[in-house]
């Protein structure tokens, strides 16, 4: 099971916190302490870590990956395979690229709710949901047009018209066949 | 969030999470899954809001409710929405599906009552056409099973299938993780994986894969204890694989192979030993992680030979560490390789003692205490180290302001303790004892802690004792007093203690020192006396000793001393009783403390009392100040510490040189091995070729420089070095340990949210505003039926998976869709003996829907039902029927929905006659023979009779054979080999009186008619007289209701079984009958084989199966004096055979 996923940037400042059990009191102390330990680390050493004291036993390990300015920092039990951690994570920048266009760390400042609900289609009470890229994507555009269609003024056309097609008409019959309908039309001068 | 607390925001969250737009919705989930958790208090308010969620049109609310819920689940939550959640497992969409799956496992976690109801359905969707869905089934069942293992073992198979199918990589890493979990407790299921794995080895590109493929053979390969014929060549291929792993440049495959490098060592030692140069290697990589992890694997690296260098290496490395983690790992590590299996590999322990006195300068470690159990080991153990051991402790105690004084002192000063204790037990070695005794007698040495001092104090005195000796027997009177004089001097130090342990063993021992100096001045010899204070040697003790002594008798541990407290002391009197008790125990105590010569101390102790009396003026400076003022403290020399001293004690040797000295020793050896070898061979010189120039030192050549003394009954027998306490009892994943191929019991149900209780709808008068529940109630009814329908039919196939394990097991081709179903037991060999496996099987398919045909069942001789609980359910069903009784009262709109049909069930009976379903087959003046028959649905066309044989005459008979001439439609199963004329012998005698049971076995082909066999019982009568052969004929009665078997079948599959129309019908009628109706029914159930599917008033439908699948439906009808019986069966003939015999039955009635 995953315990917890964290991002943070080079000078340990969390951008993103996700902690599938329960750390009441201690989620600072322990972003603070895989700070610590990750950065310490060179860039190209091996990226599993154990050692975590806070957040719990030597059951787990850090799995991280490090890109430009942010660490992603995945704490996992002894059930997950550390490779497909791995790549777990490489999939998750990867839609987060997708989703953003060109992600970088203001665009997960400003967008906090966009990447926690991209995670979520990702990973679910730290068990893995889903790893295909393209669902995730497909999800997420999904529940953004469903979000476009509800927002306030932007939205109002959009709304308008489904009001329209949702008004109840029975009269008007929906399908109008005109193959039998053989309009005769006139010789009429031309406008040339 | 993000760390913060925001728990004030809690109900708003909760508001924003009913909104009804989206957009805000996921929001406020969002925000209920970051900051929720158990102890949130408004998280029950949230219940009703996700319940509607969940049931949303809209995919997305659904999923968003979800997503929230697995964060922040409670026990409370999942009680109430497990229902929800578990009818979302069968949602339409697949991103429902799948999280809905995934959630199960928090659900679980919380709740595990739900773990058995949702578990079919969980298993379901393993094979569910969305791949998403089957890959979150795998990964909750994975997770399950990873904490109880064996409740999963059935599922192999379906695994199995899985694994060979599948080609998503994240499925098959968890499969195969999975099955690394299992094949510890199945081992014949290793023997099974190990070709595909390696298959996978040799095929798969994915790296995570491969790994884990590898990482699953060892598994495998550990579980195994012998046996495997290619053994040797998977744990090769393991490790070539893993070698280039570690050698590939990419760090985290290093890390992984030398992981599960470590894994291999611990039952193949010599096959990861011969990449030992690979893994030195490793032990220089800048990596810390590949660091630790090569050192896991130098444990198994070392021998007699290389230990001292490898320690070398290791010790450089100490000396470079930065971390102190990584230092303190280093050091654990090399006091494990040193000291493993006993001390197997160390040949030399002084080099092992200097180890560990450089160890002691590591600045900061927390290991202090290892080192010094360590140290207080060997010295105890080796007895010819302690010399040595004894010059380097008292070096370190000589030095102990280094130890000491560092500002980091956490750990290292533990050493200080065994230094002390080694010196103070063994001081008959010390060559200095007076300039050791004044090292442990500093000022300084008051800043130890308390645990420590003590120790100095006690050893102080072992010391000074052994001085004591020393001294009187050369005669020096001078120099013993003043020994003393400087104890007495220096001891009170220790008195001012704070440590009431250190205080205490020092006071005590002052006044003994004083009592020896006033003998010492009457010049009277003492040094015998106080040296008999330390008289005899320690022994090792294994940490569970105490389990060896034996509680001696008369002795109950549990017993009270003395009469309990009697709680009739009331609250109020206690206050009393406790002031009372204090003013008692201050006298009391006061002369133990106070000596007469103490006067001052007992003058600061009224001082203290007075301190600490808030209605005394103080005139004396505050406590703490006073503290300070102590002469004590007021004399320690200020010493000042000079930085530049090196960091190696003067004195001390190095280990290093030990080495070289080793070395030498070695060769010494050597030589003279050789010398020996080389007389010996001159003399067989002429005879025998030389088949080896060079001599093979093998480490058993090395022998070590000093004996290990290890006492081998140290342990109690049945004592072992770790047995129980591992277990947690806290642990949430054990209330997850449930057995899953239990059959399901009907009140294993997930609580289902109702607005009224279930007695309510029951009780005719609140019925009229019921009425537009009505409209619900019966679908929600129905679709409760069909759960439990797919329930049971999971079970039972269930039940045939938990054989086929076995079965998928023991055949070592994969298994192709079962060619043939498993040989049950039962075929033509005699299952002995009254309860056997058939039987119980029968008894499985028969299931709990029996229900009250148990009763006359039960009367039979050798089947005891328990009657309270059968009591309870006559009662139940009493209850039940008064119901109905009201209900006819009801006008007739109503009845539908008052009369609770009695339905899956025999019906009640009020009385029967004992009944026994054993009919007689034949009998004469020797043996009585009586038979049932039973179907069973596992083997189709096959039928159990079941023949108990009771001796009636006085003579034993033996010898009894059984022969049925076959027809052409049944036939016996008889042993291989035999044919089809012999008869079959019957396994047991039978003494005068007894009886006893056979089974046999029958194949038909068609059971469409009833048939009969013509047999003869031959078997050979012996009593005192002599013997005689005997014969009985018989005719075994096989009948249309045999080859029935009681199948529970539910309204709604009844109704759609009718309708389908391709059941042919018939009809009889009996008259005369005046049977109640109920026990009319039991009959045709017990005799017939039927089981009541739904009964109303005086008309029940009733529905059995035969053991070839075809379905026969009845419709029971009862008049005045008649009974009308409707059948549907799919055969024509077999239904107007059975309505024949049915007639024939009624008819007694």
């Amino acid at each position: 099971m995953i315990k917890a996923i964290l991002i943070f940037n080079n000078h340990g400042k969390p951008r993103l916190s996700k902690f599938y059990q329960p750390y009441v009191n201690t989620q600072q102390q322990i972003i603070r302490e895989t700070f610590h330990l990750v950065s310490k680390r060179d860039e190209n050493v091996c990226n599993f870590l154990e050692g975590g004291l806070l957040i719990g036993g030597s059951d787990n390990k850090l799995i991280y990956r490090h890109y430009a300015t942010l660490y992603f920092v995945f704490c996992v039990d002894s059930s997950e395979s550390e490779l497909g951690i791995l790549d777990l994570i490489q999939v998750f920048v990867e839609t987060l690229d997708k989703c953003f266009e060109n992600v970088c760390e203001l665009d997960l400042i400003f967008h906090v709710d966009k990447v926690h609900n991209i995670l979520a289609e990702m990973v679910m009470g730290g068990m893995v949901l889903e790893t295909n890229m393209n669902e995730i994507v497909t999800q997420i555009d999904a529940q953004n047009k469903l979000e476009k269609s509800e927002a306030g003024l932007a939205g109002a056309p959009a709304r308008a018209v489904s009001a329209v097609k949702n008004m109840n008409l029975p009269e008007i019959p929906r399908n109008i066949n005109i193959g039998d309908i053989s309009i005769k039309v006139p010789n009429l001068p031309s406008f040339k | 969030m993000l760390g913060y607390d925001i728990s004030w925001a809690a109900f708003n969250i909760i508001e924003v999470m009913s909104a009804s737009k989206f957009t805000f919705k996921r929001i406020g989930y969002l925000a209920a899954s970051q900051s929720f958790h158990e102890g949130t208090d408004v998280i029950m308010l949230t219940t009703n809001q996700i319940r509607k969620d969940l049931s949303s049109p809209s995919q997305y609310d659904t999923g968003v409710a979800l997503t929230g819920l697995s964060c922040f689940v409670t026990p409370d939550l999942a009680r109430d929405l497990a229902n929800d959640i578990m009818t979302l497992m069968s949602h339409t969409k697949p991103y429902i599906r799948k999280k809905a799956v995934l959630i199960m496992y928090k659900v679980f976690l919380k709740y595990p009552e739900s773990l058995r109801p949702a578990f079919p359905r969980l298993k379901e969707k393993l094979e569910d056409p969305d791949p998403g869905v089957q890959s979150a089934a795998v990964n909750v069942i994975c997770e399950l099973a990873r904490r109880n293992p064996k409740n999963y073992l059935s599922l192999a198979p379906l695994f199995f299938k899985l694994m060979t199918s599948s080609t998503n990589n994240w499925v098959l890493i968890k499969i195969i993780k999975l099955f690394g979990a299992l094949t510890p407790l199945e081992p014949r299921l290793g023997k099974k994986l190990i070709e595909p794995l390696t298959n996978l080895i040799h095929s798969t590109s994915a790296m995570s894969l491969l790994y884990e493929c590898v990482n699953t053979v060892i598994a495998v390969l550990i579980s195994l204890s012998s046996g495997m014929p290619n053994h040797s060549a998977s744990i090769q291929l393991c490790v070539q694989k893993l070698r280039i792993l570690i050698e590939d440049s990419d760090q985290n495959l290093k890390y992984l192979g030398l992981l599960a490098m470590s894994k291999i060592l611990k039952t193949h030692p010599k096959s990861v030993q011969s990449h030992k140069d690979l893994i030195l290697q490793c032990l220089d990589d800048k990596d810390e992680s590949i660091r630790l992890r090569a050192l896991d694997l130098l444990y198994g690296m070392v021998s007699k030979k290389n230990l001292m260098e490898i320690v070398k290496k290791l010790m450089t490395h100490v000396d470079k560490a930065e971390g102190t983690t990584y230092r303190d790992e280093l050091l654990t590590k090399i006091i494990d390789i040193c000291s493993q299996s006993n001390y197997q590999y160390i040949t030399n322990f002084e080099w092992y003692i200097s180890i560990l006195v450089e160890l002691t300068r590591l600045e900061g470690t927390r290991h202090g205490h290892l080192i010094a159990a360590q140290m207080l080991d060997v010295a105890i153990r080796v007895k010819a180290i302690r010399k040595f051991a004894v010059s380097q402790m008292s070096a370190l105690l000589d030095s102990a302001h280094l130890l000491a004084s560092s500002t980091q002192r956490n750990g290292i000063c533990e050493v200080l303790y065994a230094a002390a204790w080694i010196c103070g037990e063994f001081s008959e070695h010390l060559q200095e004892p007076h300039h050791t005794l004044e090292a442990m007698l500093r000022p300084r040495v008051t800043t130890l802690p308390g645990h420590i001092q003590a120790v100095y104090v006690q050893n102080v005195v072992k010391l000074y004792a052994s001085i004591l000796q020393q001294k009187e027997q050369a005669g020096e009177a001078e120099g013993a007093q003043a020994v003393t004089q400087l104890m007495v001097d220096r001891l009170p130090q220790f008195v001012q203690s704070a440590d009431l342990e250190v205080q205490e063993r020092a006071s005590c021992i002052l006044q003994l020192v004083k009592h020896i100096q006033k003998l010492q001045a009457k010049d009277v010899p003492v040094a015998e006396e106080v040296s008999a204070l330390f008289a005899g040697e320690l022994n090792p003790v294994a940490p569970k000793a105490q389990k060896k002594v034996p509680v001696p008798e008369g002795l109950d541990l549990d017993a009270w001393i003395n009469e309990p407290l009697s709680d009739s002391e009331s609250e109020d009197e206690r206050p009393r009783a406790v002031f009372h008790e204090e003013e008692q125990r201050r006298p009391k105590h006061r002369p133990s403390e106070a000596d007469e010569e103490e006067l001052a101390r007992r003058r600061e102790a009224r001082k203290q009392e007075q301190a600490n009396n808030p209605f005394y003026i103080k005139s004396s400076p505050s406590p703490q100040k006073r503290y300070q003022d102590t002469p004590g403290v007021e004399h320690i020399p200020v010493v000042q510490i000079d930085l530049s001293v090196p960091l190696k004690v003067p004195g001390l040797p190095m280990s290093d040189q030990y080495v070289k000295l080793e070395e030498e020793r070695r060769h010494r050896q050597k030589l003279e091995k050789d010398k020996r070898r080389k007389k010996r061979k001159e003399k067989e010189k002429k005879g025998k070729r030389r088949h080896s120039s060079l001599p093979t030192e093998s480490d058993e050549d090395i022998a070590p420089a000093q004996q290990v003394d290890i006492v081998t009954e140290e342990m109690p027998e049945n004592a072992l070095p770790s047995d129980e306490d591992d277990k947690d009892p806290n642990d949430p994943y054990r209330a997850l340990d449930i057995d899953l191929d239990k059959p399901l019991a009907d009140s294993e149900k997930l609580p289902i949210q109702k607005h009224r209780n279930t007695e309510t709808s029951k009780s005719p008068e609140k019925d009229v505003p019921m009425v537009e529940k009505k409209s619900k109630k019966p679908k929600k009814k129905e679709k409760k039926h069909k759960e439990k329908e797919r329930d049971k039919e999971k079970k039972k196939e269930k039940e045939k998976k938990a054989e086929d394990l076995d079965f998928w097991l023991s055949t070592t081709p994969p298994p192709a869709p079962a060619p043939a179903p498993a040989p049950v037991p039962s075929t033509g060999e005699l299952s002995v003996n009254t309860v056997t496996t058939p039987k119980d099987e029968c008894e499985d398919a028969k299931t709990e829907a029996q229900g009250e045909e148990d009763d006359a069942e039960g009367q039979d001789q050798d089947k005891k039902s328990p009657k309270p609980k059968k009591k309870k359910h006559r009662k139940e069903k009493e209850e039940r029927t008064k119901g109905k009784k009201k209900s006819k009262k009801q006008p007739p709109g109503s009845e539908e929905a008052a009369g609770e049909p009695v339905q899956n069930g025999a019906p009640e009976e009020e009385q029967l006659p004992p009944e026994s379903s054993y009919s007689l087959l034949a009998e004469n003046s020797y043996v009585k023979m009586t038979c049932d028959i039973r179907g069973s649905l596992q083997e189709d066309s096959q039928v159990t009779v079941a023949i108990v044989l009771e001796n009636r005459s006085s003579s034993i008979l033996k010898g009894m054979e059984l022969s049925v001439l076959d027809s052409l439609n049944a036939r016996m199963a008889r042993p291989q080999g035999s044919s089809v004329h012999d008869g079959v012998p019957v396994p047991f005698q039978l003494p005068p009186g007894v009886s006893n049971e056979a089974q046999y076995v029958f194949t038909i082909q068609s059971i469409v008619m009833a048939q009969k066999l013509k047999g003869t019982l031959s078997f050979i009568a012996k009593n005192d007289e002599g013997a005689t052969h005997e014969k009985l004929d018989f005719r075994l009665h096989f009948s249309c209701s045999s080859y029935l078997i009681t199948t529970p079948c539910y309204s709604d599959a009844f109704a759609k079984l009718l309708e389908s129309g391709d059941l042919s019908m018939s009809s009889i009628k009996v008259d005369g009958i005046r049977m109640s109706f109920q026990n009319l029914l039991a009959k045709i159930c017990f005799h017939h084989h039927f089981s009541v599917v739904e009964r109303v008033d005086s008309c029940a439908s009733m529905y059995s199966r035969s053991i070839q699948g075809h379905h026969v439906c009845l419709l029971v009808k009862k008049g005045e004096n008649s009974v009308s019986v409707d059948g549907k069966c799919s055969d024509s003939t077999l239904l107007s055979n059975l309505l024949e015999e049915m007639k024939a039955t009624l008819a007694k009635c």
